[in-house]
């Protein structure tokens, strides 16, 4: 057993942690954000130089990384900076789609090349086999159309990797493709969102050739299931950084701000809760170890429900109970800490909230038992 | 022990409701449900249709133009307003500073500001917290030294709800550094339009500008606008604080809000089936009504006790806790119902007539700014922690 860092890992994670707090905050990311595209370039370029997307690539694939702790690595800092990035969508989602199916492009990945991700659909909630868009076979490649929803970096990104259907009712797991296709094919609308970064709605209706199909027609769902996992886990170790950072924004608050004529972290009331946040954060981190370390193992599914519905019960805490212990401070949107609570409190509306994998977990678990 | 209304109150909430129904108009009704910006002029449009009707000063009395209701009515008002979805009554001139007026201003400040304040012609703001005088609101530091006929007021407010749209504001300042502090404390109204008041809006969470920050720089005061004698400004404060503590249960907004709960989860779609019939989503909003129902009855124990005279002391730093718990459930609630279209934020589509369209559920994007926004609920007002250690003092006497 040891619970260390690599040596590669852990160099990986203090190169990033340094670079970061000089790079950017809250209130470039919010600049950003309601830029045109929702991503600082130099800064991705910068990330992409030291070796981000590439970590999220076995060196089979032409990565360096690619396990569960490679992405726990580099998302907990990113998550730590409070910084949105393409990493998710690009490297995690599209990325294990690619590495899968067209090995070639992994190389312009790992060199920044963002690969939009368009699966979620605006009926689709939380339920990954919800595929509306179609595709349809023409003489000599195909035809897609549909709509996607929220689409994110959509504007930063020259390709998308989009899920259609080519069988099968709207839910059925069966009939479930995935294309590629050129940014230019598709119209986008595209919005800012809560917590940073851009996103956008899609619309689809473009003329493929025959090699934009990824893999086999009509069996993408196990694939999709393993990027969403993957991207979960990141999305996790996401949020885990970002409570560290929210856990230390609070404490020096309770340390500097006083009323009563004492700092307010002298009250017992407040060093109760505090110390309980402290623990379900540490429990968060449990939660996404287990997670990273299964991710390439059998019980994976079972780990990515348990730690999604953990991470979003103890964000909702780190969220709450942050904000009340800043008091008005904690409302505004000129101090840090509230880019960084909306982040963590979005946490939970994407990959599926707390009920859907606590649902998830309950059906796994119950499996496994019989 | 009866927990219906008598028929006179059934007769006066038909009324409330008939007149609701009647004046109230569909474009700030639809604003309100739809979660829409509202406009200065959107408050003061329903304000004048309220002061048409002699129903804008709930907790008047009859003689300063007020309605005259008991606690019951208020309440029953205020339930039937919410349901509705009109606009809220700001609360500065007409619930904070009215009250405190007619208790301790002179006469010549009653006749002149009361009958402004029903007529729209001025805007209050409240001028108490301070950065370093939240919770611990006895510590404000912001100084007016008499100079002549005048006070010169320098300092900083901030927190200021709706500053941006006032004329007038009424603070809690320092004339005394001796003794205790909170016996160095006047009541002062200012008006917003003397040289050297600087107003700053402060972006909240949710993107609004809601407070503000407002400096003094030696700003010229007239002594008539002191209230009531110098010094005693946190007799006043806190008299002040127990009228801001009014309706502090929230029980109409709750209801609203747990009302339009049910109305969205009804309408998204989980695996072919409405949200509400999730049994882990219909568990927490079924334990959230529970909780709503049992702390509609102790805002109603505390209600009939006030028609009865007894005035309500710690029993609001209760209603407060639980009631901001309830609201803020129901917010998180409807804020996990929209899904994954909580994420997007598109400012323009709040505005009336922008026709910029949000994406995602109509209901999505006000649900995410009401979770946030409302997290003020228990810093407010009294953070729930301050209710807390009032009610260990005062009830527990620990």
């Amino acid at each position: 057993m040891d619970f260390n860092l690599t040596e590669e890992r852990q160099m990986l994670q203090d190169g990033l942690r340094r670079y970061l707090a000089d790079a950017t905050d809250h209130d470039k990311i919010a600049a950003t954000t309601d830029g045109p595209t929702g991503l600082d370039t130099p800064l991705w370029d910068a990330l992409t130089e030291m070796g981000l997307p590439g970590a999220m690539f076995t060196e089979d694939q032409g990565g360096f990384g690619g396990a569960g702790f490679d992405i726990m690595v580099v998302a907990e800092e990113l998550g730590r900076a409070g910084l949105p990035t393409p990493l998710i969508d690009s490297a995690l989602l599209s990325g294990t789609v690619i590495a899968q199916t067209r090995p070639d492009l992994v190389e312009d990945l790992v060199a920044g090349r963002i690969l939009g991700f368009a699966h979620a659909e605006a009926g689709a909630r939380y339920d990954l086999s919800h595929v509306t868009t179609r595709a349809e076979r023409t003489a000599d490649g195909w035809r897609i159309t549909g709509t996607k929803s929220l689409v994110q970096f959509a504007l930063a990104a020259d390709g998308f990797v989009v899920s259609a259907r080519t069988s099968g009712d709207v839910t059925s797991q069966d009939g479930i493709s995935l294309f590629l296709v050129p940014g230019d094919q598709v119209t986008l609308r595209d919005y800012p969102l809560n917590g940073g970064g851009r996103a956008a709605e899609m619309t689809i209706d473009a003329t493929l050739p025959e090699n934009a199909l990824l893999g086999e027609a009509g069996t993408a769902y196990t694939l999709l299931d393993t990027a969403h996992a993957r991207a979960t886990a990141a999305q996790c170790a996401e949020a885990l950084g970002l409570m560290e950072t929210i856990k230390t924004l609070t404490v020096e608050y309770l340390q500097q701000r006083k009323q009563f004529g004492q700092p307010i972290g002298k009250f017992q009331a407040l060093q109760h809760r505090m110390a309980d946040v402290l623990i379900e954060i540490e429990q968060a981190r449990s939660s996404v170890i287990n997670l990273c370390g299964n991710l390439d193992q059998p019980e994976r599914d079972l780990h990515v429900s348990a730690t999604k519905n953990l991470i979003g019960r103890a964000a909702r805490l780190v969220v709450e109970e942050s904000i009340q212990m800043h008091g008005g401070i904690g409302m505004t949107q000129e101090y840090a800490l509230g880019h960084f609570a909306k982040r963590l409190s979005m946490i939970d509306h994407r990959f599926g909230d707390v009920d859907h994998h606590l649902e998830r977990f309950i059906r796994l678990s119950m499996a496994r038992a019989a | 022990m009866d927990l219906g209304y008598t028929d006179e109150q059934k007769a006066f909430r038909d009324e409330v409701r008939a007149f609701l129904n009647d004046k109230l108009p569909k474009r700030l009704s639809d604003k309100v449900a739809g979660g829409k910006r509202l406009t200065k002029e959107d408050y003061e449009d329903w304000h004048a249709i309220l002061n048409d009707r002699g129903w804008l000063g709930v907790n008047w009395p009859k003689e300063h133009g007020g309605t005259g209701w008991d606690a019951v009515q208020r309440h029953i008002f205020e339930e039937e307003t919410t349901k509705a979805h009109a606009p809220r009554i700001v609360p500065f001139g007409l619930a904070m500073l009215g009250p405190v007026l007619m208790a301790f201003g002179s006469d010549a400040q009653k006749a002149h500001y009361l009958p402004r304040i029903l007529n729209g012609d001025d805007w209050w703001c409240q001028g108490y917290s301070e950065p370093g005088a939240g919770s611990d609101l006895a510590n404000v530091q912001t100084m007016a030294v008499r100079d002549g006929d005048d006070y010169i007021v320098n300092g900083q407010k901030t927190w200021t709800t709706l500053g941006q749209h006032a004329n007038w504001i009424f603070c809690l300042v320092r004339t005394s550094k001796e003794g205790k502090r909170q016996e160095g404390i006047s009541f002062l109204l200012i008006d917003m339009n003397t040289p050297g008041i600087e107003v700053r809006p402060i972006v909240l969470i949710d993107g609004e500008p809601e407070v503000n920050e407002v400096w003094f720089k030696d700003v010229r005061v007239p002594v008539g606008n002191l209230v009531g004698e110098e010094n005693k400004g946190w007799t006043y404060a806190k008299y002040l604080l127990t009228h801001e503590r009014t309706n502090i249960a929230g029980v109409g907004f709750a209801r609203a809000g747990l009302s339009a709960l049910k109305r969205i989860a009804g309408g998204q779609m989980e695996h072919g089936k409405p949200l509400i019939e999730n049994p882990f989503f219909a568990a927490k909003v079924a334990q959230v009504e529970i909780d709503l129902m049992a702390m509609a009855t102790t805002n109603l124990r505390t209600i009939s006790a006030a028609a009865e005279g007894q005035a309500p002391g710690a029993e609001s730093s209760m209603l407060k806790v639980k009631g901001t718990i309830i609201r803020q459930e129901i917010n998180a609630l409807t804020k996990q119902a929209v899904g994954p279209f909580a994420a997007p934020f598109i400012s323009e589509a709040l505005d009336e007539g922008s026709n910029v369209e949000p994406v995602g559920p109509d209901a999505a994007m006000p649900a995410t700014q009401a979770y946030f926004n409302n997290r003020k609920l228990s810093i407010y007002g009294g953070s729930n922690e301050v209710q807390r250690a009032i009610i260990s003092k005062t009830i527990l006497e620990l």
